[in-house]
């Protein structure tokens, strides 16, 4: 039977308090005060949706970590309702970052709150039809919300990916049904930049009560399993008790009603019934569990699936989840921050910000994509120099031979900071700019961006590691460039890794 | 075996303009400023100029590219007009190429002027340049002082130097420049301050905070050199001919290979070794009466100190504090004011600094004027601490 054989999440390190939001906003509706409990988490100025999905892959993918399947996936389903390109596959982004085999199908999925689970459900249909042996899963979202609406308290950023093979893995894939109903609980439009909503009142009695509760009965069904086996039940919506409610009617307990994670996350959109998944596999889930796994949007979709023996060391070490990356948020009551990061308030940035409008030249963009996409390097074959970027003569002074490198990637080499400085001149969108050399400790070295830095956090020798981020944003021809950038490796990681394992 | 350039070219006539926020003059203004006064002291005719070198950095928001803005503004007669870029020492780039052209004996007189018209920009610091559509695409955010405020980190790190520490010696340094440029009409920055304005400034990029950093200026500056019997012929005495001038560009290791600590110049390092040989200066601490050097931020200055084999390494921020480098020290360096006080016209600024050596060797300097200098020596430096162009030039009596 096709099932997961490994998963992996990610949440930008920023956790906005909603007491902030309600505060902003409270002086135009006293009542929002009742929203403002809890956090929900948002991504930093350089992060999207094809960051973190790269990151949620790497901690799926996790070389060196202890059960992976080995060689490079032969498909990439990649599921959004906000990716940053509307042409040009952002999977094909996601599989060039991840240094994936190139013979690889890929496909973006987007345009319903289903999404994810809808390439999660296509990915099982052909490993199991066996027309991909090994399909990678990724889920990500970074849904826009006005300022002051709904959505800006209820949603999250976050993203989560699973590896999809036809043996059953850590999950076993017992069955899934969906339905599709033209429901049209929210819309956005092409070219919109926000959603435009119905009444909760009507989408919780008339849709997700009426639609959720026969799909997952004929799921449950086509799995052979009854609705009293199900052990955790994970479901996202963001209107109270209406999960509750579709679990009761379709006979599961009460129990097994997963947390939404509302209170320290949000809903990560489309990605959102994966992450619950995730969270659930982390710690709660007992070899022999059933999981139902559901989304809503336009209809529904249900997976269940069945734990197997072999899920018993969550995560491994070294790798984040969602347990890890939600131990590792950072706090904040800067809503002003949040709004001009995610582009909510025209902000005065001075002309040093007028730099950054020129075009990407799309030829070199290809050319050196293993580089700026992948991180890759070379290393000399003569003198064993590891080097980045990687070209035609050695770096080595004493070697300098010609035409030796092959390629290295560096994605994962560990380092740490040689120089460093917090500059308040450049223009970035979250001064001050940090930037310096950093050393990899096998060899290689080259001036970074630093990332998810405070002032203050970096020392020279300070441990670091590489991630996928934005470079900069061509807002005139709305291009984004992406390149990597080193992030302090703090404790709060490691050991809330170990303690979600 | 390459013999060097000492002695076989000598400075006839030098002019600078006046440097700062010159918002009348653009930088055709600037050139015409710095020749009239380099050709008045030469006391030649602008038809007797062979062949010009000109210098510039920001082609984009200043003059264009090509040799033509020299050659059209000055209506020189129908020469050879080479336009040089080198970063930020285009100036020493541009002597340097006037001086080989005089040096081989291809011309009699020659012209090196450099130029840089940073205020209309309409915001202060350097504008940003892309590097190329790859670095463009990857190369970290950065300004030049975030640039060389990194090597303060390094420096505190290997050195075992507190913040504190560090700080004071870079505010001496800053405290200096400004008393000295206050005795330059000239300069950019006329006004003398406190170490402890310097230690209060806002904060730039750490640990850098404004008066770490040098002006963003505009201005010219001009150099007509010819032969030592050529200057003698025309009547001229104290002749100052050029005892070095060495390059030495980055090849990539500092920034690609684990062999640099990140605390100082690898290529000025070179670059002063081979100019010292070429003069024939065997202990610089005892030999060189001044400098100018490329003192972008004060902590360029504390390490190039070091890295001129002028103070021990490690050494520079105890002679700082001594008063070593001060206008009454043993080697007074910046007084001028430097790019600190004097100002930072990218294009102008190597030829700036020797215009400084130049009028103290001739005993012109006015109120700065030292007693009986003998060898002056620039350093002019373009790019980052990771990745330039040293330029080191020593001139003396002839």
């Amino acid at each position: 039977m096709p099932g997961i054989t490994a998963f992996g999440g990610y949440v930008p390190r920023l956790r906005l308090s909603r007491q902030a939001i309600a505060a902003a906003h409270s002086w135009s509706d006293p009542a929002i005060k009742a929203r403002g409990k809890g956090e929900r988490s948002f991504c930093n100025w350089d992060e999207d949706t094809v960051t973190m999905g790269v990151e949620a892959a790497r901690d799926c993918l996790g070389e060196g970590s202890e059960g992976q399947p080995a060689g490079s996936p032969d498909a990439i389903y990649f599921a959004s309702t906000t990716f940053p390109f509307v042409e040009r596959q952002n999977a094909g982004i996601l599989a060039t970052a991840l240094g994936l085999d190139g013979d690889c199908m890929a496909l973006d999925l987007t345009g319903s709150q289903r999404a994810g689970t809808t390439a999660l459900l296509q990915a099982l249909a052909a490993v199991a039809g066996g027309q991909v042996e090994d399909a990678l899963v990724v889920v990500s979202d970074q849904r826009r919300a006005k300022a002051s609406s709904a959505g800006e308290f209820a949603y999250g950023d976050g993203a989560a990916a699973v590896r999809v093979s036809a043996d059953d893995g850590l999950l076993r894939f017992r069955g899934g049904h969906s339905v599709t109903v033209d429901f049209i609980d929210h819309f956005r439009a092409e070219g919109e930049a926000f959603e435009y909503t119905w009444e909760e009142r009507w989408i919780r009695d008339e849709g997700l009560a009426k639609i959720v509760p026969p799909a997952i009965t004929r799921a449950l069904a086509k799995a052979g399993v009854s609705a009293d086996d199900v052990a955790h039940f994970c479901m996202p919506s963001t209107i109270g008790r209406a999960v509750a409610g579709i679990a009761r009617s379709a006979g599961i307990a009460d129990a097994a009603v997963r947390d939404n994670l509302h209170g320290g996350l949000g809903e990560c959109g489309c990605a959102h019934a994966l992450v619950m998944l995730l969270h659930a596999l982390e710690g709660d889930v007992e070899p022999g569990d059933i999981i139902v796994v559901a989304a809503f949007g336009q209809g529904c979709d249900v997976l269940v699936f069945e734990a197997t023996a072999a899920l018993t060391a969550q995560v491994p070490a070294g790798r984040l989840g969602i347990r890890g990356a939600l131990a590792a948020g950072k706090s904040t009551d800067n809503y002003q921050q949040y709004l001009a990061f995610n582009d909510l308030i025209t902000l005065e940035k001075g002309m040093r910000a007028e730099r950054d409008d020129y075009k990407t030249a799309l030829t070199v963009t290809y050319r050196k994509r293993d580089m700026l996409l992948g991180l890759v390097g070379g290393r000399c074959t003569r003198c064993g120099t590891l080097q980045f970027p990687r070209t035609d003569v050695c770096v080595n002074p004493q070697c300098r031979a010609h035409h030796t490198q092959e390629p290295y990637a560096f994605r994962d080499e560990p380092a740490q900071v040689l120089t460093w400085s917090a500059d308040y001149l450049t223009y970035i969108p979250n001064p001050p700019s940090h930037y310096g050399m950093i050393t990899f400790d096998n060899g290689g070295r080259f001036m970074t961006d630093f990332t998810d830095v405070d002032v203050g956090d970096l020392e020279v020798g300070t441990r670091v590691r590489m991630m996928f981020r934005i470079k900069s944003v061509d807002s005139l021809r709305g291009f984004v460039r992406y390149f990597w950038k080193a992030v302090p490796v703090r404790e709060v990681v490691a050991s809330s890794a170990a303690a979600a394992g | 075996m390459a013999r060097g350039i000492k002695d076989k070219v000598a400075i006839l006539g030098m002019g600078c303009s006046k440097f700062g926020e010159r918002w009348e003059s653009g930088a055709e203004e600037l050139m015409v400023e710095a020749f009239e006064e380099a050709i008045g002291d030469a006391g030649v005719d602008a038809s007797q100029i062979d062949a010009a070198w000109f210098s510039t950095h920001y082609e984009e928001i200043n003059v264009g590219k090509g040799g033509l803005p020299l050659s059209v503004t000055l209506r020189l007669p129908n020469i050879a007009v080479t336009r040089v870029e080198n970063f930020c020492a285009s100036g020493s780039e541009a002597f340097r190429g006037a001086v080989y052209a005089v040096a081989s004996g291809a011309c009699d007189i020659a012209l090196a002027l450099g130029v840089e018209k940073l205020k209309d920009t309409g915001y202060g610091g350097l504008p940003g340049s892309l590097g190329g559509t790859l670095n463009a695409q990857w190369a970290a955010t950065g300004s030049a002082p975030g640039n060389f405020a990194q090597l303060a980190s390094a420096y505190r790190a290997k050195h075992g130097v507190s913040r504190d520490d560090l700080k004071r010696a870079l505010a001496h340094i800053s405290v200096k420049s400004h008393a000295n440029g206050a005795k330059n009409d000239k300069a950019h920055l006329q006004k003398a301050i406190t170490e402890e304005q310097a230690l209060n400034a806002p904060m730039i990029a750490e640990p850098l905070g404004l008066f770490d950093c040098c002006g963003v200026s505009d201005g010219a500056a001009a150099c007509i050199v010819t032969t030592p019997e050529i200057a003698r012929s025309l009547g001229k005495a104290n002749v100052v001919t050029v005892k070095a001038l060495q390059l030495s560009l980055s090849n990539g290791s500092e920034s690609g290979h684990n062999s640099w600590d990140g605390s100082y110049f690898h290529t000025t390092r070179i670059a002063a070794r081979k100019a010292y040989e070429e003069a024939g200066i065997h202990n610089a601490r005892d030999e060189v009466s001044m400098f100018e050097c490329h003192d972008c931020f004060s902590v360029t200055e504390l390490v190039t100190m070091e890295d001129l084999q002028l103070s021990p390494e490690g050494g520079a921020i105890k002679d700082v504090l001594d008063g070593f480098y001060d206008a009454d020290g043993q080697i007074p360096c910046q007084i001028d004011g430097g790019l600190k006080c004097f100002g930072h016209p990218i294009g102008a600024s190597g030829i700036r600094m020797l215009y400084e050596m130049y009028l103290q060797l001739q005993g012109r300097a006015g109120p700065r004027q030292l007693a009986n200098p003998t060898i002056g020596m620039t350093h002019n430096l373009g790019g980052s601490p990771m990745s330039n162009v040293a330029a080191v030039c020593i001139i003396g009596a002839a």
